[in-house]
């Protein structure tokens, strides 16, 4: 059994009056793909920026690298790389410029850290835009090149603050597969998202926040089979309030959410059950029956939908 | 029917674009006022008041007026080109590039012209705005000798005009701010120096008397002496004014072939 | 470790943040270098007109030409000015606007290493502006004597005093707006600071006031310092841009830590 490369008991963050984090605890191995899932305001960016050792906690104990942030910070943060959720870049600069002149807060030679540009614009598929500044490229980019640009000082742990937030598709398919690379060569991956499917794809442990506590924690698979039925049947009806249905078909699921345009029914087989709702005369405008997923434990743990 | 091959110029559409200007205005407008109001009082104080009683002690009186009254209308002329500047290089360029407010604009009924000649109507009010409290100021301190100093909002209008053209339509033929602080560097500062601003054109060696000519701000400094002290001799007020109103033209001129080429072409 | 064992406030790694301006700038250099045109401008406008209007001037037992007698003052300014812009709008925007050093914070340096590193580069760019206005001093015959020499740390320090007092003072703007309040403080400081006329010309009780202006402090010291008259005044004025210095940057970098690291 390793050491945890990560662990946090009981880490709380105030602001005033006010907890961000209200006494969090979990441990990360080595190489594992870790995920912190929530809505905005759920406390995972405090959470990430007492990990990386840039704000102190207010209470708790926490130890990366089995350091502890408050009294070694240069050299935790000399070990992690952090792409933030808003990228920070030079944008004047080109984006060579941006990556060498990051890399000199680490105190690594220029001569390194030319070699290393190089290498990493080719990994993040930047090569040909070496020379360009950097407000010249576009959104899929620029977030590239801040992944570049934390792994500039070869991290031990990469810290992405929802990276692919507000990329398009295709965008978002092609940072997920470099971190997948990331992953294989053995880097720890610690990655906060309010996107279910990105929790699924990339992580292999994940905890779900909400107002500052863990509300549950384990595989998307796990998290999954504890928290809600195997499928899932969306309907949607001709009308303005999709209220009046609850009591309507609450005695076909297991569990029943009503929202505002649609409603789920939380059952374990999805086709049966609407094959006996049609049979009672209960016509939907549309259908549709899918696996469980995270959206689904979220809401049920929370009663909120993830994104609104 | 409606067809888009009017591209003339119509005063239902440009005074939209005078009324954009002026509504985000108005969400900004504190910072300005206050300056607007105390900058001619700290100056008039400070070089009319302060470096005037020196200059009263050893010269006397400057172009048979004291150094206070010589000043002051030279303060509402570099104001106004200030203005001029200010108003059109850094907005004009967010409006293109940044914030591309003038391409949401075009999306609109309004033509590249009808946002040049909105914007420039805009920043002419303002300078009509700035003057009129130059004015007053002004004859506040006492150096107001004629009636003609009615005038001087009108000449501060003038020539915020002939600035703010030609560097709005440059701005928006740019890529970057990069040129800007150049600008203010080597060509505002200079003219705000060294156009008879401070001294009278006697004050220069005979072989840059001429150079003077050339530099725009002299004819805005001169007009508002003009319009402060009431003297118009005929051919240098002709002279003034041709000058400024050529570079506004000019400006107008270019500029709509700028903005036609960074919004619509 | 070694990096453990230098003392926190001083860290070298504050060097990165110098070296970090020093990239960006060069892709400035036209900014950079017009700035030292500006005061040369006001140096030759005031030598060649308002020098014969206003006429010499009795400063400290010496008859000196109005140029010299402003020369020093204007030294003062362009060092106020040049602190203040780049401490004030530059820092603004990498602290508010663009958050370069929210990037910086999450490499081995911290807080103190960028507030000081800001201070370098204050340092390093007063240092050569500073030199380059002194010699077109001595080159327009606006020098008082040789000790215009000793202008140059004065001017320095005072580029310290305002880089200090504008990183404080940047800590507090809220937007580009609050700029024009900037602007409305700059003006009188500029302009009332006994910068175009002696102090003398002031009743009384104003002059006190004055007193109070770190650019009067800075112009004065300059002035007695390109003369070579030297007076133990003088020792009180360097104490005074001393002090307030140091109040600024311990202001700053509390300001820097709760902005930053919350």
């Amino acid at each position: 059994m390793t050491e945890p490369i990560l662990q946090a008991r009981d880490l709380v963050k105030r602001f005033g009056e006010f907890n961000a984090v209200d006494g969090v605890s979990f441990s990360v191995d080595p190489g594992e793909s870790f995920g912190f899932l929530g809505p905005n305001g759920a406390g995972k960016t405090s959470t990430m920026r007492m990990i990386s050792a840039v704000s102190q906690p207010t209470a708790g104990s926490l130890s990366v690298f089995g350091l502890d942030p408050r009294t070694h910070g240069p050299e935790i943060r000399g070990r992690i790389g952090v792409v933030p959720q808003e990228d920070t870049l030079e944008l004047e600069l080109s984006v060579r410029l941006n990556l060498e002149m990051f890399g000199r807060y680490f105190d690594i030679p220029r001569a390194i850290l030319r070699e290393r540009a190089i290498d990493l614009l080719a990994f993040t598929q930047l090569s040909e835009r070496a020379d360009d500044r950097v407000e010249d490229l576009s959104g899929g980019m620029k977030r590239r090149l801040t992944i570049a640009r934390a792994l500039i000082n070869q991290p031990e742990i990469l810290i992405l603050d929802e990276p692919t937030t507000g990329l398009d598709p295709q965008a978002r398919h092609l940072l997920w597969d470099r971190l997948y690379r990331l992953k294989r060569e053995g880097v720890t991956l610690i990655i906060t998202t309010h996107y279910m499917d990105e929790a699924e794809q990339l992580c292999d442990r994940l905890v779900v926040m909400d107002h500052g506590t863990i509300v549950a924690s384990g595989t998307p698979r796990e998290l999954i089979t504890h928290h809600s039925t195997r499928e899932v049947v969306e309907l949607r009806f001709n009308t303005d309030s999709h209220d009046g249905y609850h009591d309507r078909l609450a005695p076909f699921a297991q569990r029943l959410e009503v929202l505002p345009d649609r409603v789920l029914l939380y059952v374990d087989e999805g086709d049966e059950t609407l094959r006996r709702i049609h049979e009672h005369q209960i016509t939907p405008m549309s259908a549709l029956v899918r696996r469980s997923s995270l959206e689904d434990v979220f809401l049920r743990l929370t009663g909120r939908t993830l994104v609104d | 029917m409606a067809t888009r091959t009017d591209t003339q110029l119509g005063w239902s559409r440009w005074r939209r674009s005078w009324w954009y200007h002026a509504t985000y205005y108005a969400q900004t407008w504190r910072g300005s006022v206050a300056s607007t109001v105390l900058f001619p009082i700290f100056y008039l104080t400070a070089l009319g008041v302060g470096v005037g009683h020196l200059v009263s002690a050893h010269t006397g009186l400057v172009d048979g007026q004291t150094y206070l009254h010589f000043i002051a209308p030279s303060l509402l002329a570099t104001t106004t080109m200030q203005l001029g500047e200010g108003e059109s290089l850094w907005p004009v360029l967010a409006a293109v590039k940044w914030v591309r407010s003038y391409h949401a604009a075009v999306a609109t009924p309004l033509e590249p012209i009808d946002i040049l000649v909105g914007k420039l109507s805009w920043v002419v009010t303002r300078a009509l705005a700035t003057g009129v409290v130059y004015t007053i100021v002004i004859g506040a301190f006492g150096a107001l000798q004629s009636w003609w100093s009615l005038a001087l909002p009108l000449i501060g209008g003038l020539i915020t005009l002939a600035f703010a053209a030609p560097f709005v339509a440059y701005a928006a033929s740019v890529q970057s701010d990069a040129s800007f602080v150049a600008i203010y560097r080597f060509a505002i500062v200079p003219m705000f120096l060294f156009s008879a601003t401070f001294y009278p054109v006697s004050a220069y060696p005979g072989y840059l008397r001429p150079v003077v000519q050339f530099v725009p701000l002299y004819h805005g400094v001169a007009l508002a002496r003009s319009a402060a002290f009431g003297e118009w001799p005929l051919l240098p007020t002709l002279g003034h004014l041709t000058m400024l109103l050529a570079l506004a033209v000019a400006g107008v001129l270019w500029g709509r072939r700028t903005l036609r080429r960074r919004l619509v072409d | 470790m070694l990096t453990r064992t230098l003392p926190r406030f001083g860290s070298r790694r504050s060097l990165r943040v110098f070296e970090r301006n020093l990239t960006v700038y060069r892709s400035q250099w036209l900014m950079l270098i017009s700035g030292f045109f500006e005061p040369l401008f006001y140096l030759l406008s005031i030598g060649l007109g308002l020098n014969h209007l206003v006429g010499p001037l009795r400063v400290g037992g010496h008859v000196v030409s109005y140029a010299t007698f402003v020369a020093p003052g204007m030294l003062a300014t362009s060092a106020m000015n040049g602190a203040m812009i780049d401490t004030i709008f530059n820092t603004f925007f990498r602290l508010k606007i663009s958050h370069s050093y929210d990037a910086i914070l999450s490499t081995p340096l911290d807080v103190t290493d960028v507030a000081l590193g800001e201070v370098w580069w204050a340092l390093a760019r007063a240092g050569a502006y500073g030199a380059s206005f002194i010699v077109c001093m001595v080159l327009l015959g606006d020098a008082g004597s040789a000790w215009v020499a000793l202008c140059w740390p004065a001017a320095i320090l005072t580029s310290l005093t305002f880089s200090a007092i504008g990183l404080a003072a940047c800590t507090y703007v809220r937007s580009w707006q609050d700029f024009d309040l900037v602007t409305l403080v700059q003006l009188p400081i500029f302009l009332f600071s006994a910068t175009f006329f002696p102090i003398s010309l002031y009743p009384h009780w104003l002059g006190a006031i004055v007193a109070i202006s770190p650019l009067y402090q800075s112009a004065a010291l300059l002035r007695g310092l390109s003369l070579g008259v030297f007076q133990w005044v003088m020792l009180g004025r360097i104490a005074y841009l001393v002090v307030l210095a140091l109040v600024g940057l311990r202001v700053a970098a509390n300001r820097f830590r709760r902005i930053l690291v919350p």
